[in-house]
């Protein structure tokens, strides 16, 4: 029997030839989606000199990369990169689209989304295969794409579906989607597609780039430390790094601290920064904003220490210590060496 | 060099504050239950239109679609230094998503003649979508300069600016005319108090309705020889298709909302004290936690 839906895309972000890893957690996600709705995975990479990483897509469920390769396309612009996907549309219709939701995953996803006329959902944290009754409109639709995102400053949580044609298109946070288990024995295609411009796509000129990779890898941090405004200065910040060294742990903060100019944005957890979630995060004089949680609810343990007894932090932690993290670090990091 | 640069912003409700009641059966949001203000990224965007006008000379229009009470952020930008406003106002487009959103907005870019920059904050804090900025530019064919933290140089025919990628910084030159959205990069100038006193009469037709049922369009005669009426407009006068605006023009519905509660799940109280800190400790040793 032919296949009568279209395939799950995941579009891949790379890096001077290293995959974004929203782009893994997103072909592990899509894998799934496609387990349940009898199609394929496949990935569209676009770049200069990429197929080198087809195998590590392969080993994350894709079954087929569609590859763009164009000196044109190297770095990242915009215009090209909507032009190549929005062609492959047209003639492939697929059924589902990810990008996640990085700088690039958000500029180029609404420029798609908006020339195809599709719905377009920002920010996902969770996907899923359902059914859907637009009373409204007295119309149902089988196996939709569930477009889970919070809202209105991530105080709810919304589920959105695309009532019209296909593509369902989202961009997804990273970290929320969970790494498969790669199996590099995995085998799959690669397809070339043959990249056409206009010169009206290449107008945009890059005429200086300066990157660096972030000072901090959070997001497969197992342990986490960090530190909101009750840390006080930026000298009392060593504290929390102390403790993230004597645990083995990674340094993290909350907006109020970066804000503060006590640590560079790279450490930033929460609904501006990175989604993490470790083993164990330890939130030291962090209160706990809606913001903030969205970007660590989800870790294994949670500790708070807070002098107020009231912080909302609290009601997300599996501890709670109401007291001076002036004390209370000093003598964890002395309990735990102890132990040790 | 006079250009025209205009720059659409949004009055949102102030998301740190909401109360359940504020969302309605269908899963929008009622505005009205929420103290309403000045997108903050588009405040950003405002400041480097007037940038702009200060280094260079220009025009600074600023737009808005939303409820007749969104004139109060079109007078907030009056009072920081914008020349003229324009309200998008309309019943039909109640339930836009954002595409729907941007195409009724590239409508309004069109209605205003030649418009060589388009400027957009980076996003609104009751969706964060940043999708209207890329998706206006789509609709115009226009390049789009996403996430700009500073402009270079602004000439006649073309622009330079820097604008944050992962992990760094980007100079992108383009052609005009060209969108770009802003992000927090600049300090957004306080409201000049000349301004106000000047502007604080400024009001679109629908207000002097309100306020004068019987006198409204001679009110607005008035307004307008001194330059202090409101460009106010509908769908139908931008030119936008009705089944391209509101609910009929929006693919995503929303099928279901829910409040973000505070789970107050099992937390166990620890004594800040070094016996308690010291048993728990061993009890994440224990369930190797801490390893």
């Amino acid at each position: 029997m032919s296949q009568t839906r279209g395939n799950v895309w995941v579009f891949v972000e790379q890096e001077a030839g290293v995959v974004a890893n929203v782009s893994l957690e997103l072909i592990s996600k899509a894998r799934e989606l496609a387990d349940r709705l009898q199609v394929k995975v496949e990935a569209v990479l676009l770049g200069n000199d990429v197929a080198k990483v087809a195998p590590q897509l392969f080993a994350y469920g894709c079954d087929k990369v569609l590859l763009a390769e164009d000196p044109r396309l190297e770095p990242f612009t915009v215009m090209p990169f909507a032009r190549v996907i929005m062609k492959l549309i047209l003639e492939r219709h697929p059924n589902i689209l990810l990008f996640g939701a990085t700088l690039k995953g958000r500029e180029l996803a609404p420029r798609v989304a908006s020339e195809k006329r599709a719905g377009l959902t920002a920010d996902c944290t969770d996907l899923q295969i359902d059914d859907f009754e637009d009373k409204k409109n007295g119309k149902s639709y089988t196996d939709k794409l569930m477009q889970i995102r919070p809202a209105f400053g991530g105080n709810i949580i919304a589920t959105i579906v695309n009532t019209w044609d296909d593509p369902q298109m989202v961009t997804v946070r990273p970290g929320v989607m969970k790494l498969g288990t790669p199996d590099f024995d995995r085998q799959g295609e690669i397809e070339r597609i043959p990249v056409e411009l206009d010169a009206a796509e290449t107008v945009v000129k890059v005429i200086e780039r300066v990157r660096a990779d972030k000072e901090v890898d959070l997001q497969g941090a197992q342990i986490i430390v960090a530190g909101g405004y009750g840390v006080g200065s930026k000298a009392n910040f060593q504290l929390i790094r102390d403790l993230a060294a004597a645990l083995g742990g990674e340094v993290g903060a909350s907006r109020a601290a970066v804000d503060a100019g006590w640590i560079s944005h790279d450490y930033q957890i929460g609904q501006t920064g990175v989604t993490v979630r470790p083993r164990l995060y330890i939130a030291c004089g962090i209160s706990g904003a809606i913001q903030h949680r969205a970007g660590m609810a989800d870790s294994k343990k949670i500790i708070a220490i807070n002098t107020d007894a009231g912080a909302p932090i609290f009601s997300c932690a599996d501890y709670g210590i109401v007291g001076d993290l002036n004390t209370v670090i000093p003598a964890m990091i002395k309990a735990f060496k102890a132990k040790h | 060099m006079n250009q025209r640069i205009l720059v659409f912003v949004k009055q949102v409700p102030d998301t740190q504050n909401i109360s359940g009641d504020a969302m309605t059966p269908e899963g929008t949001v009622n505005r009205a239950a929420l103290p309403a203000i000045f997108n903050p990224e588009d405040l950003n965007a405002l400041e480097l239109a007037l940038q702009l006008k200060e280094r260079y000379g220009a025009e600074v229009i600023v737009a808005t679609m939303g409820m007749p009470a969104a004139a109060e952020v079109l007078r907030q930008s009056l009072y920081r230094g914008a020349d003229r406003a324009v309200l998008i106002t309309d019943r039909a487009l109640a339930g836009a998503d954002t595409l729907a959103t941007s195409y009724t907005l590239s409508c309004c870019v069109k209605a205003l003649g030649k418009i060589d920059l388009v400027l957009c904050g980076r996003q609104a804090i009751d969706g964060d979508t940043a999708q209207v900025g890329p998706q206006i530019a789509e609709k115009l064919k226009y390049p789009q300069l996403c996430y700009v933290e500073e402009v270079r140089e602004l000439s006649a025919d073309s622009i330079t600016v820097r604008r944050a990628i992962e992990g760094g910084y980007e100079v992108l030159s383009s052609p005009l005319p060209a969108l770009l959205t802003v992000v927090d990069a600049n300090e957004p100038r306080p409201m000049n108090a000349k301004r106000i006193m000047k502007y604080k009469r400024a009001a679109t037709k629908s207000e002097l309705a309100k306020k004068f049922p019987e006198t409204a369009d001679a009110e607005a005669e008035k307004l307008l020889a001194q330059n202090l009426l409101i460009d106010e407009r509908n769908a139908a006068s931008i030119g936008a298709e009705p089944d391209r605006i509101g609910f009929p023009g929006s693919p995503t519905k929303v099928k279901q909302v829910m409040s973000v509660v505070l789970t107050a799940g099992e937390v166990k109280q620890i004594a800040p004290t070094e016996e308690g800190i010291s048993l728990l400790i061993h009890e994440l040793i224990s369930d190797h936690t801490l390893g």
